[in-house]
């Protein structure tokens, strides 16, 4: 019997909201299927399960929030079990987490941990960042984590029952579920990962202006002779440029965790995309190292269609290994980006534009485009990450070997 | 199709790709990339819609001749005339 769990979708997410089941129980399942919707701050994620079997049983109903590692259904296994360990998904330890408090806890019944002093306070940082915008004394919050640690969610309990005037009655599971994507929670999903990353990666920041002039003129050569469903934009060339780049220099693709860098044994390539009316989400294309351009391009399209429409899948969401943001045709020249933890390594893309440039001793207007890297010192240098910026732009020089 | 119509049917895919925009509110001669904040793959797509609704098959060239709602219609009315 398999449990399946409330995956963890990114450093940003302790909990999510359980909107729809797609499988009921003795319907077959297998490895890859969809079976689950769950609310999260970054809108709705279409959960995928990573065993053969039967539904046994689901545990969590419609509407409930429970936090990440929450066993969600049982699952009765089929066969030996997939030998392969479900894609790196930075789970919580899976036995101790509790269920979401259902009722407020009273300040009497404020565990012995929490009335440790607060320095010795178990509490994610999510958590404690929270706590700290709300103007909210840790202490006084129930952890509901593992060992009686504080998480995100336990702090949010905690701030809706302070906001509500009059001590709520109703149990907090009850609300609907949000519709649609909530712009404030994503965004403070946003500030408590960025929070994060800042406070615990020193970031190393390197910059490379590229000429994008052979890549631009083989797109459009490329372009000439295609229908609008196969055509190439850039976005697919630099993917794939960084995928390779990233399989060439290791040290910049997998996971800095518990003490450690963990070198990612695929390489899936999280894509930063803006929301439409605010926030982002970077779902990963994966195995961008293995699949060819065209593929990427499929994956790109769709991504970005099912993104805007609010809709995507727990694995793309879980995994990325490294990450590329970029502005687009129309913006700013340079961005310097933030590490999207556990990764260690995040590419951005400027805006494309005509500048003066030495072709020998001429001046001439070429396309630049300004790449920038930023990379987890605990892991690599700037001269490596030099390299590899480098890198980037001799596979972008040469787009027919991509 | 007349122009309106064919206003109609861009209204309706630029609201795919852009569902919360009004485009009562964008001007004729704004440049629709930046009136929509869309980026290439939106606009892609934007193209692909076209194709399926109008069959006509707007080549890379003449992207620039999309770049504000006026010049869409000119554009889409012309080729689907010689269509």
């Amino acid at each position: 019997m398999a449990e399946f769990r409330m995956p963890s979708l990114g450093a940003d997410m302790e909990a999510g909201t359980l909107v729809e089941w797609l499988k009921q129980p003795g319907e077959a399942v297998k490895h890859g299927d969809v079976i689950a919707v769950v609310e999260t701050q970054k809108g709705a994620i279409e959960v995928e399960v990573f065993e053969n079997g039967v539904i046994e049983k689901l545990l969590v109903p419609i509407g409930q929030t429970v936090p990440v590692g929450t066993a969600l259904a049982f699952i009765r296994s089929a066969g030996p079990p997939i030998a392969a360990a479900p894609r790196p998904i930075a789970a919580a330890p899976p036995q101790r987490v509790a269920p979401a408090p259902i009722a407020a806890p009273s300040p009497a019944r404020i565990p012995a941990a929490a009335a440790a002093p607060a320095a010795g306070l178990k509490i994610s940082p999510a958590a404690r960042k929270f706590a700290e915008e709300k103007g909210i004394d840790p202490a006084i919050v129930q952890g509901t984590g593992p060992d009686g640690a504080i998480v995100f969610v336990d702090v949010e309990n905690a701030w809706r029952r302070l906001e509500a005037a009059p001590p709520a009655k109703a149990p907090v599971v009850a609300k609907a579920p949000p519709k649609g994507i909530d712009l404030a929670a994503m965004r403070g999903a946003i500030a408590a990962a960025m929070a994060r990353s800042k406070r615990e990666i020193p970031h190393y920041y390197v910059q490379h202006a590229t000429d994008l002039g052979p890549a631009t003129e083989w797109l459009a050569r490329t372009n000439a002779d295609r229908p609008p469903e196969r055509r190439l934009v850039l976005g697919a060339l630099l993917v794939r440029a960084i995928a390779l780049a990233v399989r060439a220099l290791p040290e910049f693709n997998g996971f800095f965790r518990e003490g450690r860098f963990q070198p990612g044994e695929r390489v899936h390539v999280g894509n930063a995309i803006a929301l439409r009316g605010g926030g982002l989400v970077a779902p990963a294309i994966h195995d961008a190292d293995r699949i060819g351009l065209e593929e990427i391009m499929v994956k790109l399209r769709d991504l970005v269609n099912r993104v805007r429409a609010g809709r995507y899948r727990s694995s793309e969401l879980a995994d990325p290994t490294v990450t590329l943001t970029s502005l687009g045709d129309r913006g700013a020249d340079a961005l310097l980006p933030i590490i999207n933890p556990p990764q260690v390594a995040i590419i951005a893309a400027g805006t494309p534009v005509r500048r003066p440039w030495l072709v020998g001793d001429e001046i001439v207007a070429r396309p630049l485009l300004q790449l920038a890297l930023a990379a987890d010192h605990r892991v690599s240098d700037g001269h490596r990450g030099a390299l590899l910026l480098a890198d980037i732009a001799r596979r972008l020089a040469e787009p027919g070997a991509l | 199709m007349t122009r309106d119509e064919l206003k109609q049917v861009l209204s309706e895919e630029i609201g795919n790709i852009a569902p919360e925009v009004d485009l009562a509110a964008v001007r004729e001669d704004e440049d629709l990339r930046e009136a929509l904040d869309i980026d290439s793959i939106s606009f892609l797509n934007l193209i692909i819609a076209l194709k399926a609704r109008l069959g006509v098959d707007v080549p890379e060239l003449d992207y620039p001749k999309l770049r504000n709602l006026h010049g869409a219609l000119d554009y889409l009315e012309s080729r689907m005339g010689r269509s």
